[in-house]
């Protein structure tokens, strides 16, 4: 029955009535009931990026050592020896904030997929996390659901969960953030295209029987929220990290297999985008027969069939002549695998019934023909910086500034993770990066995420060069030098003049820092319509980030190392206190210019850094980043638990400034006495400043006259639960 | 020494044993599917950390109906080495080859952290490198380690020597804080009444190299090759 474009059903599969034309324009004829929808999904902003899309190309994606830029399920990077690291970043923003734990965890479960999707044994998972403060009952809630659902998963599948960050804020109460990032390796030869070559090729359909869990989880995360959603909650799926542990083994095993000659994932609109991204990506077609599906439940239509996003399930599809091979390894691990259609020529996917045809698309429309979205954009002038009080009592504000949610010590969070699982971790969750052994050699891979979500708000121009310059800066702490990016831009409502304004201003800062530190951005995704009951999330781009250490051996540690080490600040710090922590702190409204990024100098501190952590001289170096000078210095003190003398410190800026201010560009080192005048030189070349601080040692942290606490209260403040 | 490591749908810490095996301690290892029934090539198998069927039911409740249970059972009867680590622990409390239960942890919590574990006696085929009163600083990483035992079943474990490790303080002491879990008398790890069955919570395969955190997790294996370099051909 030709269907009619009524306001309802557009309003159920979130398309405008200009798309709809598009639709009709595209088939020559109405849609169907079923191909409406799945034009819904693919056309969502989830899936096509029709928002962000132009502004997506000005992001650098290309380097010498990219293997797969963005376009697959996740990017890929040469690590020398014949490897490849691939990762990808992803948001589970709406389900998590409908149902936590499955949220989360399915969210994790997802970007596994992509990863052993490209034939890569996943080795490590990171989760950027941002809630509403923890007083509110709601608030508490969801982070309890979504540290348990992604600890849930990851531990039962055995990947180690390194990293990652965690922030709360008010903006964050209605919509909570959940971006998982993971990282796998897989040799050169190996790492698979999901694409399709030849006509005739069989598809498999392997893993999980296709439910009613999920229909419309793509279109549901495409739309703002409001008091409805929690009836949305059938559209959140339901994890099986046991089922997906035997597929992620079972595709790593056909990977090896000749005849094998695509793997998909199924994610956001499950079969209908998995099915049409496969054919569409090699320039051939594809023909389903949903007959063929294993069902959870008796009823389901082909519109169910087609939009379920059920959970741990591949596509495979491999030459007729491999297909017995192929079974013999689902066989191997359980796994249920039904042939579900062939690939075909003609450019159109095409949905059976048995034999009765319930869908016919031509692929490019459904997979690229989604006209872009260019929104009204307003950016508002910069705002001048303004000047807050002197401060009377440092001892009791740092104290305090410890044991803040947004700084104290996440170990409650990340013990509850396993971080450990396939001996590769030599720095887990809670240093400025994590570092993982490559297997089977001596390198190093250092991982972060990293996304300042008050510097953004007050300028995200600035605020995601920040980002950007802060986990490049983490991972040159470790040693390793910074690779490639992935990365989750979470937005509001684009709708909204000022929300496209920031998502505008927060790419072009991406891209610009992402030139000027020559790191290619190899995959990503974008969370829209992060928003309830017209309330915005704060912008929030999620940046992350993975380097390469040649030599373990050479690693640089965080925390203080030895008693008698010669403390210093590397680069200068300014009047910045605007989005500092501190001034959350004392009620300071959140206004004024963020810290500012030179590109240059963060070049050169950079480069330092690895010249220095090369040569050997640095004992430890740790970024200074959230919580300012003193905190890092908190830090590297309590992570290997040893005390600081420094003298009065004296500096061109304001006691508050130096102290809790978080200009960007500083990182503090160690070096044993004798190595002071290699540091002095190494940095007068590379044309960093570079201050004397104070000295390891002792049980106390000792700034001047201004602050004496004991170490053990410091640890105190910073190990306050949550 | 020739170990097997059994693989059950679930497992994983099968890659992690090999690896502390074959490439730190150069063993050869290989490993054993949950259908075998046939283990005559080994002297030493271990039941690998993971979720096992993904702890439906019960962690360890189904694996100890897979195929090669029977096989493992008939192993450590002729006194063959058997090693459980976390989840294989687990499974051979369920399999009624080491007694007790393990619990959900006292506090409802999932944790990964390194643990102090005070090596109580060295009669053990696991501990005979070792000497009682050591401590060795292992991680642990479960939900369900919280070691139970009936009042009965803990007197005749702590009367016959059984109970090989419990958790401590860095400096040896005994104490609740040192108790992750809530086990019973800081109870880390038993062994059966011959010694050649151990079974354990913390992960010894995980503190085998200096580079990531320590390596008193290789005392446990170099005992198992010296305890089995006593017993004749």
């Amino acid at each position: 029955m030709p269907a009619v474009a009524t306001r309802a059903r557009l309003e159920a599969v979130a398309l405008s009535s200009d798309e709809y034309q598009a639709i009709v324009r595209a088939l020559g004829r109405e849609p169907n009931e079923l191909e409406l929808g799945m034009f819904g999904a693919l056309w969502s902003e989830h899936c096509s990026y029709k928002t962000s899309k132009a502004l997506l190309r000005q992001l650098p994606t290309e380097g010498p050592h990219v293997l797969q830029g963005p376009g697959e399920n996740a990017g890929a990077i040469d690590i020398g020896d014949g490897l490849a690291v691939v990762f990808k970043i992803e948001s589970h923003n709406h389900p998590s904030a409908i149902e936590p734990y499955q949220g989360a965890a399915t969210g994790v479960g997802g970007i596994l997929r992509d990863v052993f999707a490209m034939g890569a044994r996943p080795i490590a998972i990171l989760d950027a996390l941002r809630f509403g403060p923890l007083e509110e009952g709601r608030n508490r809630h969801l982070f309890q659901g979504v540290v348990a659902g992604i600890g849930g998963y990851g531990n039962c599948f055995g990947c180690p969960t390194v990293g990652g960050e965690v922030y709360f804020d008010s903006g964050y109460a209605d919509n909570p953030i959940v971006n998982a990032m993971c990282v796998g390796i897989v040799a050169h030869h190996r790492l698979r295209r999901a694409r399709t070559d030849r006509s005739g090729d069989l598809v498999l359909l392997v893993g999980a029987d296709t439910g009613r869990d999920g229909i419309h989880g793509a279109t549901f995360a495409s739309v703002e929220m409001d008091e409805r959603s929690t009836s949305r909650r059938p559209a959140v799926q339901v994890g099986n990290p046991f089922l997906e542990k035997l597929l992620c083994e079972a595709c790593l095993r056909l990977n090896e297999l000749d005849g094998v000659t695509a793997i998909q994932d199924l994610g956001a609109a499950g079969l209908t985008s998995a099915a049409a991204e496969l054919a569409h990506r090699g320039r051939r077609g594809i023909d389903l027969d949903i007959a063929q599906v294993s069902r959870r439940e008796h009823g389901m239509t082909g519109y169910d069939v087609m939009l379920s996003e059920s959970q741990e399930r591949m596509l495979v599809v491999v030459r007729p002549e491999a297909e017995t091979a192929a079974r013999e390894v689902f066989n191997h691990f359980e796994l249920h695998a039904d042939r579900v259609g062939s690939v075909t020529s003609n450019g159109r996917i095409r949905v059976r019934d048995g034999r009765s045809v319930e869908a016919d698309i031509p692929l490019k429309a459904l997979v690229d023909g989604v006209p872009s979205r260019s929104p009204a954009a307003e950016v508002p002038d910069k705002q001048p910086s303004l000047r807050m009080p002197a401060i009377e009592e440092p001892e009791a504000i740092l104290l305090d500034l410890m044991a803040r949610p947004n700084l104290r010590s996440r170990r409650p969070i990340y013990r509850t993770y396993d971080h450990q699982v396939q001996d590769n971790t030599v720095w887990g969750p809670g240093y400025d990066a994590a570092l993982l052994r490559v297997p089977g050699t001596n390198k190093g891979l250092a991982l972060t995420t990293d996304g300042n979500p008050w510097y953004v708000a007050l300028d995200p121009y600035e605020g995601t060069k920040a980002a950007v310059a802060e986990a490049a800066r983490n991972i040159a702490c470790t040693g390793a030098r910074p690779l490639a990016v992935t990365n989750c831009l979470n937005f509001g409502n684009p709708e909204r003049a000022f929300v496209f304004g920031q998502l505008q201003e927060s790419v072009r800062g991406l891209a610009d820092a992402c030139r000027g530190f020559e790191l290619p951005v190899v995959s990503g995704n974008v969370s829209l319509y992060n928003e309830t009951s017209e309330r915005n999330i704060p912008p929030s781009p999620v940046i992350g980030m993975v380097g390469l250490l040649d030599d373990l051996t050479a690693r640089c540690p965080a925390g203080f190392q030895a008693d008698g080490d010669l403390v210093f600040l590397l680069g200068d710090t300014q009047e910045e206190l605007a989005g500092s922590e501190y001034w959350r702190m004392i009620g300071a409204r959140l206004e004024g210019r963020p810290p500012i990024v030179s590109l240059e100098m963060e070049r050169r501190l950079q480069a330092a850094l690895l010249d220095s952590i090369g040569r050997g001289v640095l004992r430890c170096a740790h970024d200074v980043s959230d919580g300012g000078l003193l905190v890092a210095l908190a830090e590297s003190a309590l992570f290997s638990g040893r005390g600081l003398r420094c003298p009065g410190i004296t500096s061109p800026v304001s006691r508050e400034a130096f102290y809790f201010g978080e200009s960007q560009g500083r990182v503090i080192v160690s070096v044993a006495p004798r190595r002071v005048p290699e540091l002095q030189k190494l940095m007068a070349k590379h044309h960093v400043p570079l201050h004397a601080i104070g000295v390891v040692g002792g049980e106390d942290f000792q700034v001047g006259s201004d602050i004496r606490i004991p170490l053990e209260s410091l640890r105190q403040a910073w190990e306050t639960p949550f | 020494m020739n170990t097997g490591i059994v693989v059950f749908p679930g497992t994983w810490s099968d890659r992690d044993c090999a690896h502390a095996l074959l490439d730190v301690l150069r063993e050869p290892v290989r490993y054993v599917d949950y259908r075998e029934r046939v283990l005559d090539d080994l002297n030493l198998v271990i039941l690998p950390g993971g979720f096992s069927y993904g702890d439906h039911l019960r962690c360890g409740a189904i694996a100890r109906f897979a195929p090669v249970m029977e096989a493992v059972a008939g192993f450590a009867n002729r006194g063959g080495l058997v090693l459980g680590i976390c989840n294989g622990f687990q499974i051979l409390q369920e399999a009624r080859l080491l007694p007790g239960a393990l619990l959900r942890n006292a506090s409802c919590e999932f944790r990964c952290e390194w643990a102090h574990l005070r090596v109580e006696q060295s009669d053990s085929a696991f501990t005979v490198d070792c000497r009682p009163g050591q401590v060795l600083r292992i991680p642990i990483s479960h939900g369900e380690g919280n070691f139970f035992a009936d009042a009965e079943t803990l007197q005749s474990l702590e009367a016959n020597n059984q109970v090989v490790f419990r958790y401590c303080a860095p400096d040896g002491r005994i104490t609740a804080d040192a108790n992750p879990n809530g086990s019973l008398r800081n109870i880390a790890g038993i062994c059966n009444a011959r010694g050649n069955v151990v079974g354990l919570m913390p992960h010894p395969e995980r503190a085998c190299e200096a580079l990531l955190g320590g390596e008193d997790g290789l005392a446990i294996f170099r005992s198992a090759i010296h305890a089995l370099g006593r017993v004749p051909a």
